[in-house]
């Protein structure tokens, strides 16, 4: 572990934790009801990575905890205050061009987020990094076809992706967001100030939403609070019901 | 394995001699265990028989994916969500090699769906029962994937090529899941009160629905004959169920459960195990359409595929304009 306030470190390890595993469940809530057989399987691939993703992130996560905590009770334990995923993720799926929207959104911050992760001073996380990047390229690959595909497709596909667009980009800034957990991982060389990757994330954004004939919107305004828990939106709750229930149900069982 | 009730198009078996030149050769390809090709000549009765079979056997992977997502969500460890994940991304893929492989008989991947949901084909009846608590999930890889992979051993040596190769490819994937089952129902079974509580209900509603899936009895079983001969099937139904369960009673008493009907017992003359027959009316009324589930299965997957029409619909026009784009450049 690199030298560094333990708190911090967690808070950090949570952010990226649990962004991977409420966003790998909304994808998952697709199961058998997809538009069709490939998309059905790609998306229980993609909430498989970001599964497995969580194993790492939170796993790491309980260890520099201290407590004697796994990756599931922190996965399973928690109350939504406690979570510290970006909003965007907790999002419903609406359709599936809402979904893969949220998807190539959330990708392009990661696959820029784990590139400098992979250089990381604390080699668990670089570690961590190097196994997901190699999912999220590919993630992002299919994420910014699906949504050029369908920007670019018949009248309505690009009139939804448009409105999945107007929705979802008012919680794309609380990705760049920084404070003082930020600035403490940045001064230690174990993660970059997110504000520092927004002109990388636009450029990318950009090229693949004109790509799609998209409009980016011209709002600027930002919803936050996710990530350093002040304020979820009144999804995540219902999520973690549906996802916490048999845990919670049945305490101290094995399964 | 998911392929049962197929009825074979057919009007009997013919002798050799009431056999055209081309027939007689065919079967004689059959007979030396000399794999079908798509491109190879085939009695249009086969060609018939064979969509219907690998086409419900593709379907049945498909609506399979309901009763395990439905608990995708609710999955209680991380590890345990990225089995379920991983098994439901299996069954799929296995839907789309059968597809391809029935499209090699002259029929698209589209049409099948379309008779899927006008209801003029089927699909399993197992998937029409419901997964109602946590040892469901483990009881539906180990009992209805243990019953699959019985099935499907036999299809390996199946006559058609295609089919034949998806089969192997599909028993290797279908072993592990009915491993990772039968582990998920021994943590349960193993567990607290409460958990093996759950174990048994799960084995005793899952259990007669099981032997349901070889179909019915060989004495009910019309037109199987043409379907032996042409080695489209290559055991029979009882042959098939009688394995299955002499293969897991054993397994059963090792988790401690109660047996699920009180009439199996171990026939020392017979070397196999006694057991009830499932109340066939109830299969029949599956079949029909009345089972717990059935209308709410079909509901969702046409549902899925009417509001996914603009996604394909978005892409494909996609396609279009970008490869009219690449001959405008060229």
């Amino acid at each position: 572990m690199a030298d560094v306030d333990k708190n911090n470190l967690l808070q950090f390890l949570l952010r990226m934790g649990d962004n991977t595993l409420i966003l790998g469940h909304r994808v998952s809530e697709w199961c058998g009801h997809s538009p069709v057989l490939e998309e059905d399987i790609a998306l229980a691939n993609t909430a498989l990575d970001m599964i497995g993703q969580t194993q790492m992130w939170l796993g790491y996560a309980a260890e520099v905890q201290g407590e004697g905590k796994t990756a599931d009770d922190l996965a399973f334990l928690r109350d939504a205050w406690d979570f510290r995923n970006v909003l965007l993720v907790e999002l419903p799926n609406g359709d599936f061009g809402q979904t893969l929207m949220r998807q190539f959104l959330y990708d392009a911050w990661s696959s820029i987020m784990l590139g400098r992760l992979v250089k990381s001073s604390d080699p668990r996380v670089a570690e961590i990094a190097a196994k997901a990047s190699k999912e999220v390229a590919y993630h992002v690959e299919r994420s910014a076809d699906t949504v050029v595909g369908l920007g670019d497709g018949t009248e309505e596909s690009h009139r939804r992706m448009q409105a999945a667009l107007d929705y979802l980009y008012p919680y794309v800034g609380e990705m760049f967001e920084s404070d003082e957990i930020d600035r403490a991982m940045a001064e230690a060389g174990i993660a970059p100030d997110p504000a520092s990757l927004r002109e990388e994330y636009d450029a990318l954004v950009a090229r693949v939403l004109d790509e799609a004939t998209l409009t980016v919107p011209e709002g600027k305004y930002v919803h936050k609070g996710g990530r350093n828990g002040y304020m979820h939106t009144e999804h995540l709750g219902h999520l973690l019901c549906e996802m916490q229930w048999l845990q919670r149900a049945y305490p101290g069982c094995e399964w | 394995m998911y392929a049962q009730m197929i009825k074979t198009v057919s009007s009997g078996v013919k002798s050799r001699d009431e056999m055209s030149d081309e027939e007689r050769a065919f079967q004689d390809k059959i007979d030396r265990d000399i794999k079908i090709e798509p491109r190879d000549w085939m009695p249009e009765d086969y060609r018939k028989t064979l969509i219907r079979q690998i086409g419900q056997h593709a379907h049945s992977e498909v609506v399979g994916q309901l009763p395990e997502g439905n608990w995708i969500t609710r999955a209680p460890t991380l590890e345990r969500k990225a089995i379920l994940l991983a098994k439901v991304q299996d069954e799929a893929g296995h839907g789309l090699y059968l597809y391809s492989s029935a499209e090699t008989l002259g029929i698209t991947r589209d049409e099948m769906i379309e008779l899927l949901h006008e209801g003029r084909m089927k699909y399993s009846s197992i998937f029409n029962y419901p997964t109602l608590n946590w040892a469901d999930i483990g009881a539906v890889g180990w009992l209805v994937d243990g019953a699959a992979i019985i099935n499907q051993v036999a299809l390996q040596r199946t006559s058609y090529g295609p089919y034949s190769r998806a089969m192997i490819r599909i028993c290797k994937e279908e072993s592990f899941h009915a491993r990772q089952g039968y582990h998920a129902i021994m943590k349960m079974a193993f567990g607290t009160p409460e958990q093996k509580r759950q174990a048994q209900d799960a084995v005793n509603r899952l259990w007669f629905p099981a032997l349901m899936m070889f179909g019915p009895s060989d004495a009910e079983s019309v037109h199987s004959e043409q379907s032996m001969a042409w080695k489209i099937k290559v055991k029979s139904n009882d042959e098939l169920r009688r394995q299955f369960v002499d293969q897991t009673v054993p397994q059963i008493e090792y988790l401690g459960l109660d047996l699920p009907d009180p009439e199996i017992k171990w026939n020392e003359e017979r070397g196999h195990y006694d057991f009830s027959d499932p109340d066939w009316k109830e299969f029949f009324d599956v079949i029909k359409g009345n089972g717990p589930c059935n209308v709410d299965r079909m509901k969702n997957r046409k549902e899925a595929w009417e509001d996914g029409a603009w996604v394909r619909d978005g892409l494909l026009a996609h396609a279009r304009k970008r490869a009219a784009a690449k001959v405008a450049a060229e």
